[in-house]
């Protein structure tokens, strides 16, 4: 290096170190590296890969909205809990300057503690366990409900769906998934069904299940046996299917399927699955809102990248997870900057109220927990997940009991 | 509880148990003559169910009718693998005959999730929601054809060993291999062959079994895991065994998840597991070593 060259050098090096301290290099040269780690494979894998094409479609989106440019850096957690902590440390250690996923709670608890160790914000797309935010941790924000909201969401909904079709069931058999979601939606119906005195059933009996059990006879030849009139069910998607197959085998037929607040029944593999014994379920959930003017920005984008899918399908799992990824870029913008302390302080001041989900703006609270979003019954009908409560969002009229229902 | 309820539970326990039984039973004439530990084995399952879903979705053929070209291509798969890969290990450590194994089962897994993805498959047949009703008992169809296929290959199985020359030449080899070296029989061969068969239980048992649940890639360790424990149960290398091992289990975890906690069932087979090599080390039917 001759004499010229060094002192160039040293007079571009010494202008970049001038600059830096107020950001202007690095904020406008860098990306926002947002870790994706979602089930893509396993027993959650269809909707893992449901949540995947929300991720997918918010880089182009959130550029021509916020002028934000965003790298995925996608992760499969294979459903496995464990699986979800390393690949969060891997994510992190390849860069990544936020995370988002991953559906399940058991995972989400997992990545969360990862998170806070390292210190680099998580926004959690879906995931209901109540504790995940009670944790007093100050780098995970949550943009769904926790399952004491969906309980008290999807009860009340149910006390609507009653009242709609003029119906008075008397009794129900609760069945759950017995992991992290399960067990807290579990103790949300335990708290919350008692003190609802408008609900007129009560629980005869309850049985819990293995979510990745391959074969539900039992299960389902002892809620037979309890001869509640409806099935009150919270569970996945593979189980979810297996379940509906058992009870046609075994002749079940309940007043109605009626989930409180899982996913499982408004899949689309569910419905490619049972074909017409999709039809007539019932689940009680987060959901999002069609007439939203980013829900169209956001199908638009969705109907570009999968020609061949209906955001009916998908509206719950890529909408919640475009919008985590939204509430990272949103922060970023505002941040200008990729310290995760900063952008962590910049998602605790997040206020957003062009949303595609129902329910009130993006604002988490002390906790990181965003509160009052909103819950849909959503029924399967003509193989589409529809909207028939609340009235306001409705599109078709609830249908309870089901067709075929006979009275024992 | 009523009776109904637990005839009902019963009799599904033992249609599993039996294609349970008819899977264990290829792991156990395996061991019971070449004296190799088949690791791979619930991963061969999982080849065959895709091989029926595949053939379904081709073809459009119904996996009992897929029972014959499966157990053809498996007999032939299994022959070439023990002739190929397992016979020059027979005389090495058994940690080598086990890790090799255990790499066949890896490859296997893998070489199934880059073919078919993460993503589970299924079959849906006219009558895979159908039942039999034999009074207050519904009999599922599909489970009932199922474990229909596993009693008749189980017999044609024994009737083999029982009746054929080769067959007796295999027992022989189980029952004497210096013996059996000694009047010249083809020792190797014979492996071979056996390990042909044994694939040929998994192959039906596979399309059977993928009519009652959904495959997916990682579905192989869990039955390579129930098989070890049916075939502990029922006697390590012993055939009736096998299939009484595969019953106990189904039956035991029906009642178990009926009676206790159906989140428990596997809890109780392995609990049957440890009480019999407590009380009865070489399993229900097991010969004494």
């Amino acid at each position: 290096m001759d004499r010229r060259t060094f002192s160039r050098n040293i007079a571009v090096a010494g202008a970049a170190a001038a600059l830096s301290p107020f950001g202007i290099v690095r904020a406008q040269a860098q990306k926002l590296k947002v870790g994706v780690i979602l089930p893509r494979s396993g027993y959650l894998g269809f909707i893992g890969q449901s949540c995947q094409k929300g991720a997918d479609l918010a880089p182009g989106v959130i550029k021509e909205m916020l002028g934000v440019d965003i790298e995925l850096m996608n992760a499969d957690f294979e459903s496995n809990v464990d699986t979800a902590r390393t690949r969060a440390e891997r994510l992190i250690q390849e860069g990544a300057n936020v995370l988002v996923g991953p559906f399940d709670s058991g995972a989400a608890a997992a990545i969360a503690q990862v998170a806070e160790q390292r210190g680099v914000p998580f926004v959690i797309n879906i995931a209901a366990a109540p504790q995940i935010t009670e944790q007093g941790y100050k780098y995970v924000f949550r943009n769904f409900q926790t399952a004491i909201d969906i309980v008290r969401n999807g009860l009340d909904l149910i006390g609507d769906l009653f009242q709609a079709t003029n119906t008075v069931p008397r009794t129900a058999v609760y069945m759950h998934v017995n992991d992290t979601f399960g067990q807290a939606m579990t103790k949300g119906i335990g708290a919350l069904l008692p003190r609802r005195t408008q609900l007129p059933f009560k629980i005869v009996d309850t049985i819990s299940y293995d979510p990745a059990a391959k074969d539900l006879t039992v299960e389902v030849s002892k809620a037979k046996a309890a001869n509640a009139d409806f099935l009150l069910l919270v569970c996945r998607l593979n189980d979810a299917i297996i379940l509906r197959r058992e009870m046609v085998k075994q002749r079940w037929n309940p007043m109605g399927i009626v989930s409180p607040g899982s996913p499982g029944m408004y899949e689309e593999q569910y419905f490619k699955t049972l074909g017409k014994l999709s039809e007539y379920s019932i689940s009680n959930v987060p959901w999002y809102n069609p007439a939203a003017k980013l829900t169209r920005i956001v199908e638009k984008a969705f109907l570009k990248q999968n020609p061949k899918d209906r955001l009916e399908f998908h509206g719950l799992n890529a909408g919640f997870t475009f919008e985590a990824i939204l509430v990272a870029a949103d922060a970023y913008k505002r941040a200008r900057s990729t310290d995760p302390k900063v952008l962590a302080e910049a998602i605790r001041q997040t206020n957003i109220t062009e949303k595609m989900t129902l329910g009130g703006p993006i604002k988490f609270n002390e906790k990181g927990q965003v509160e009052g979003i909103g819950s849909a019954c959503v029924q399967n009908r003509n193989l589409l997940p529809t909207v028939v409560l609340p009235a306001s969002a409705a599109t078709a009229k609830p249908v309870f009991p089901m067709p075929g229902y006979k009275k024992a | 509880m009523s009776f109904d309820l637990v005839a009902n539970v019963v009799v599904a326990g033992v249609l599993t148990g039996l294609v349970y039984g008819l899977m264990a039973l290829g792991l156990s004439v395996i061991f019971g003559v070449v004296r190799v530990v088949n690791f791979a084995h619930g991963e061969m399952m999982t080849i065959a169910m895709y091989a029926a879903t595949v053939l379904f979705a081709s073809l459009g053929l119904d996996p009992f009718l897929c029972i014959l070209p499966a157990a053809l291509a498996f007999f032939v798969f299994g022959y070439l693998l023990q002739a190929g890969l397992i016979n020059p290990f027979i005389t090495r450590p058994e940690h080598s005959q086990f890790m090799l194994l255990v790499a066949v089962a890896i490859i296997m897994v893998n070489a199934l999730l880059m073919v078919f993805g993460p993503s589970a498959r299924s079959i849906q047949v006219d009558y895979q929601l159908e039942s039999f009703e034999l009074g207050k008992v519904l009999v599922d169809k599909a489970r009932f054809f199922a474990a229909l296929a596993a009693v008749v290959t189980a017999g044609l199985l024994f009737s083999f060993f029982k009746f054929s020359l080769m067959g007796k030449a295999i027992r022989a080899c189980a029952d004497n291999h210096l013996g059996a070296l000694v009047v010249g029989l083809d020792v190797k061969k014979l492996y071979a062959l056996t390990f042909g068969l044994g694939s040929v239980c998994v192959a039906v048992a596979g399309c059977a079994m993928v009519l009652l649940v959904d495959v997916t890639p990682p579905l192989g360790p869990a039955y390579t895991l129930l098989a070890f424990v049916i075939v502990i149960v029922g006697g390590l290398g012993s055939m009736p065994g096998a299939l009484l091992g595969g019953v106990l289990i189904g039956v035991s975890e029906a009642l178990a998840g009926l009676f206790v906690a159906p989140s428990a069932k596997s809890m109780f087979s392995f609990g049957l597991l440890i009480l019999i090599l407590l009380l009865r080390p070489q399993g229900l039917l097991g010969k004494k070593a």
